[in-house]
Formats: structure tokens, C-alpha cells, sequence
């Protein structure tokens, strides 16, 4: 009897702990920003200077370039990962034979698999000096972080889409080509819209996560607080900026980077719950 | 049996699946009557599904199967084709628009009720926007349909009852003016009432197009058609006028399946 309460009690606590989490990370970083909140307000998000004055007590602090260089490169991932991924998955439901869909499908998860560091590694070393010899620049920046970024999302957006393509009951698919339907129009008009929630969830995902992702780009986007005035420019996002100011930033400064935080969770909070509880927790019939 | 009343053959005709080492159809040879109705019946496993599914060559969705004999099928000039030669996705394409398939469960498709309808003749190459609609109302007139559907042609198919849905495919293939239709146990998803409507709908169609229909019951072959296959362990056992079959069988087993002894 008494093991039984005590297992749910321990359930019970494991269960909310995760929801106290996350009210208690929104309010500490609404806290935090405070100072900067009232000190900035909405201007926060347009103003493109980030200058600490020279005693380090106070400055100037506006998340304008980190918002556009985080903007950017996830849009440029995005651009160049979602084609490919749907490529990819629709490869793997309706093309390969399963000798070859199998070892691909595993590959695939286990690229998903790889710590972004080591993206973020070979971009450097590797990546950025194809890049610099091929488009121009200097290697790294805008372009190099957001071509990796889509190599980083396509596994986990493939996998995802290629997931919810599966569902498509077998005898819907045996109806339209006993219609005379080719295997790209099976493709087109009942494969996607059948999961349409499913392909737009995992594109959200991917957003979100690429919104986020820190380590490869810091490696990569080449973090300069100027607007990129070219696709090859050297910029800087906001978990970049976050990484590489944490250590010395004070008072204003600190209080501007948990305002540049909270922004991010915000937006990638509202993301996450769109595509989770609107495009992949609703089931098509 | 005047070939000429022919719409299909089926000659010395064996079907073995990709990896099986016994064929599941074994030397059938089964004439397919013009404008009649076709049932086949038999004990799950018995192979008429599969035979069926040969009819359209739907089969070869998957690859490895594999075919020996004939299945001719006889088109409206009255030249015979053998669909078993057919190789080319065009082809494929073309027979199915000829052989047109509905099955157990309904499948409309994630798009309007027009569209629904529509689709195969977008398919087949049809763009003018008032010979789409005179042929999907039509279509919908010829499956019973129409009177349900006219003020919500833009509403999704999904909407519908499980009973409309599967006499809006009957419509969609309908709409391609197939030569044959083949029904593989088109009314076991559904209620009595709906039933009722299909198996009315399809003793109509015949006016139209030979029906071929795999079924599990017994009344619905005896009601419906004109000539029933009793088909057992891969072996067409008997094929007759229905009358024939349900009252008179030749073989045991056919009295024995018929009678509800076995099955």
C-alpha cells in the first residue's frame, strides 16, 4: 500500500515538475529583462545598436541585427531544407524499393543523431572554404550558417514527413491508380494532402528548432554585430549573441540579453505548440 | 458462349505472389459476359480477390508477382487485347480507365465531392470546366447520388456517410465510362440500408457496364447476378448461370459452400 502511494506521488511530482519548469524559465527571463523592458520598450526589436558605454554601467541595446540574422538563416535553411526533405521522404514512402529505403531511412536518423558541435566543426573547416571559393565572402556567414542549418533540420524533417506519408491507408492509394493515376499524381493529389498535417508540422518543427540552434552557428555566422547587406555577409543571431556576451555582460546589458532570450522563447514556444497540438496531434480521417 | 457477348477472358490463368513458392490461382479460365453480372464467391483464401485484382493489373502496385496464361479483354471495336502483355505505365493507365475498380471500404479522396469525381477525367485529360460538370453530374445521377450531393459539391467527401461515400467511388469510376467494373466486397463496411442502395445501384449499372463482384454473401450473389464463379483453394470449382449454381450445383462442394456447410 504504502509503495503504491509513494509511486504516485513520485509520478505525480515528475509530471508537473515539467510544467513548473517552464512557467518558472518565463518568469525568471520576464524578470530579468525587466530593466531593459522599461528602459527600451518595443524600440527593442528596431533598434540595430549594441554598445555598452565605456564604465560598463550602461549603453545602448537594441535586438534588431541578432533578430534579422537569426530571421535570415533560419529562412535560408528553411528555403533550401524543405524541398530536399520532401524529396527525401517522398523517396523513401513511394520510389525506393525497401533494399534501398531501409538503409537510407536508418542513415537518416542517425545524420538527426549528431551533436550540432560537429556540424558546426565541419562547417567551419570543411564547409566555409567551399563555400568562400565557390559564391565569394568570407567563408563564414550568413549564407554557410543557413546551408548548414538545412543539412541539420533536412534528417528530422524528412523523418517526420516520410513518418506521416506512411499513414496513407494502402487502398486510398490503390484507388486513385485504379483511376489511371500515374505514381506522381498518387504522389500529388493523395500522398500530400492526405498528410498535409503531418509535412506542415514537421516544417514548423524544423523552424523552431532551427531558430534555436546555437553551437553550429556560432561557428559559422561569423558573429559581427552589422546587418548583412549581401546573402554572404558575416552577422550574428540570437542565441549566437546570447553564447558569446553571456560571460562579461552586466546590469543593462545582462538585463537586454534575457530580453533578447525571452524573445526567442516566446516565439519558439508559440511554434512548437502550433505545429504540436494543431498539425500532428490532429488526425486526419 | 459466343465470344462476341465476351467483354473479358480469362485463359489458363495462374497468379503467384512475389516469394510465394505455390501459385495462389491456378490454371482459371473463366469467361467475363457483356453487360452482365459477375459474381465470385467462395471461402476467404479461396483466391477470388486476388483474381480480381488481376483484372485491373493492380497487382503490380507490388513488385515480383507473377503471371502466366491470357486475360484478354475485348474493347468496344471488337479487338481483343491480352492485358498480361501490358508493360508500359501508359498502357496500365489506359486499362484501368477500361477496368475500374471499387472497393470494400469506400475511398474518397481528401478533396471536394465535385473533385472526387472529377479527378479521373482530369486524369485522362479532360480541362473544359462545363464538360467536367455535365459529366460529374451525370456520374452522380448514374450512381444514385445526385440528389444528396448537388448543393454540396464543394464540401469535402470526408463529410460524408460511409454509404455515400462508397456510391460517390462507384460515381467516380463511373464517370471514366469504364468497359468493366470490378467490385471486390463493396458493401461487407456497410449497414443494411446502404447495402440495399449499392447492390440497387449496381444491378442498374449493367445497362451500362459488365460487373464483375467478389462477395461474401451468399444473398447478395443470388440476388445480383447473372452468372456466379464458385471459386475454392485457388481452383475455379464451377461456373454457371447463377440460377444454375444456387439450385442445381454440379459439384458437392458448391451445394455444400452455397448451403452455409462450410465457409
Amino acid at each position: 500500500m504504502m509503495g503504491g502511494k509513494l509511486f504516485r506521488n513520485f509520478s505525480f511530482f515528475s509530471a508537473t515538475l515539467s510544467f513548473f519548469l517552464l512557467v518558472g524559465i518565463f518568469a525568471i527571463l520576464f524578470t530579468y529583462a525587466q530593466e531593459s523592458m522599461h528602459e527600451f520598450g518595443f524600440d527593442f526589436l528596431f533598434n540595430g545598436t549594441w554598445e555598452a558605454d565605456e564604465d560598463d554601467e550602461g549603453g545602448i541595446f537594441g535586438g534588431f541585427i541578432p533578430i534579422i540574422g537569426t530571421l535570415l538563416s533560419t529562412i535560408i535553411a528553411m528555403v533550401i531544407a524543405t524541398p530536399l526533405a520532401m524529396g527525401i521522404a517522398i523517396f523513401l514512402t513511394e520510389i525506393a524499393s525497401e533494399a534501398i529505403a531501409k538503409p537510407v531511412s536508418i542513415a537518416i536518423e542517425l545524420l538527426a543523431a549528431i551533436p550540432s558541435i560537429i556540424y558546426g566543426m565541419w562547417g567551419l573547416f570543411y564547409f566555409a572554404p567551399i563555400v568562400q571559393s565557390t559564391v565569394g565572402g568570407n567563408g563564414v556567414g550568413l549564407l554557410t550558417a543557413g546551408i548548414v542549418l538545412a543539412i541539420m533540420i533536412i534528417p528530422f524533417m524528412a523523418a517526420i514527413t516520410r513518418d506521416s506519408m506512411n499513414t496513407t491507408p494502402l487502398v486510398l492509394k490503390e484507388s486513385a491508380y485504379a483511376m489511371g493515376a500515374t505514381k506522381f499524381e498518387v504522389i500529388k493529389d493523395v500522398i500530400m494532402p492526405y498528410s498535409k498535417g503531418g509535412i506542415i508540422g514537421s516544417i514548423i518543427l524544423a523552424l523552431g528548432r532551427a531558430l534555436g540552434e546555437t553551437m553550429a552557428v556560432a561557428f559559422l555566422i561569423g558573429s559581427v554585430m552589422s546587418i548583412p547587406r549581401n546573402i554572404t555577409d558575416p552577422t550574428t543571431s540570437i542565441p549566437v549573441l546570447l553564447a558569446n556576451n553571456f560571460a562579461e555582460a552586466q546590469d543593462l546589458e545582462m538585463s537586454s540579453m534575457y530580453y533578447l532570450a525571452l524573445i526567442l522563447f516566446v516565439v519558439s514556444f508559440f511554434i512548437i505548440t502550433i505545429a504540436k497540438f494543431y498539425f500532428l496531434g490532429r488526425k486526419v480521417k | 458462349m459466343a465470344k462476341e457477348n465476351l467483354v473479358m477472358e480469362i485463359k489458363d490463368f495462374s497468379f503467384t505472389y512475389a516469394g510465394a513458392e505455390k501459385p495462389s490461382l491456378k490454371k482459371i479460365n473463366l469467361p467475363i459476359e457483356e453487360n452482365k453480372i459477375t459474381a465470385m464467391i467462395g471461402p476467404s483464401g479461396c483466391g477470388k480477390s486476388t483474381l480480381l485484382r488481376a483484372m485491373n493489373r493492380i497487382h503490380d502496385l507490388y513488385p515480383g508477382n507473377k503471371y502466366e496464361g491470357k486475360i484478354n479483354l475485348y474493347k468496344a471495336d471488337g479487338s481483343k487485347q491480352n492485358i498480361l502483355d501490358i508493360k508500359k505505365e501508359n498502357d496500365f493507365i489506359k486499362l484501368r480507365q477500361e477496368v475500374g475498380m471499387i472497393f470494400q471500404k469506400p475511398t474518397p479522396f481528401p478533396m471536394s465531392i465535385f473533385d472526387n469525381v472529377a479527378y479521373g477525367l482530369r486524369l485522362s485529360g479532360i480541362k473544359n470546366r462545363s464538360e467536367l460538370e455535365g459529366r460529374v453530374e451525370k456520374a452522380l445521377k448514374g450512381a444514385a447520388i445526385l440528389d444528396e450531393t448537388k448543393d454540396r459539391l464543394k464540401e469535402s467527401a470526408l463529410g460524408m456517410s460511409g454509404g455515400q461515400q462508397q456510391r460517390l467511388c462507384i460515381a467516380r469510376a463511373v464517370a471514366l465510362k469504364p468497359r468493366v467494373l470490378l467490385f471486390d466486397e463493396p458493401t461487407s463496411a456497410l449497414d443494411p440500408f446502404s447495402t440495399g442502395a449499392i447492390e440497387e445501384l449496381i444491378a442498374e449499372l449493367k445497362e451500362e457496364v459488365s460487373v464483375v463482384i467478389v462477395t461474401h454473401n451468399m444473398q447478395q450473389a443470388s440476388r445480383l447476378s447473372d452468372y456466379t464463379a464458385f471459386m475454392y483453394l485457388g481452383d475455379l470449382a464451377e461456373y454457371d448461370k447463377t440460377e444454375k449454381i444456387f439450385l442445381n450445383p454440379t459439384q458437392k462442394l458448391t451445394e455444400d459452400y452455397i448451403t452455409g456447410r462450410f465457409g
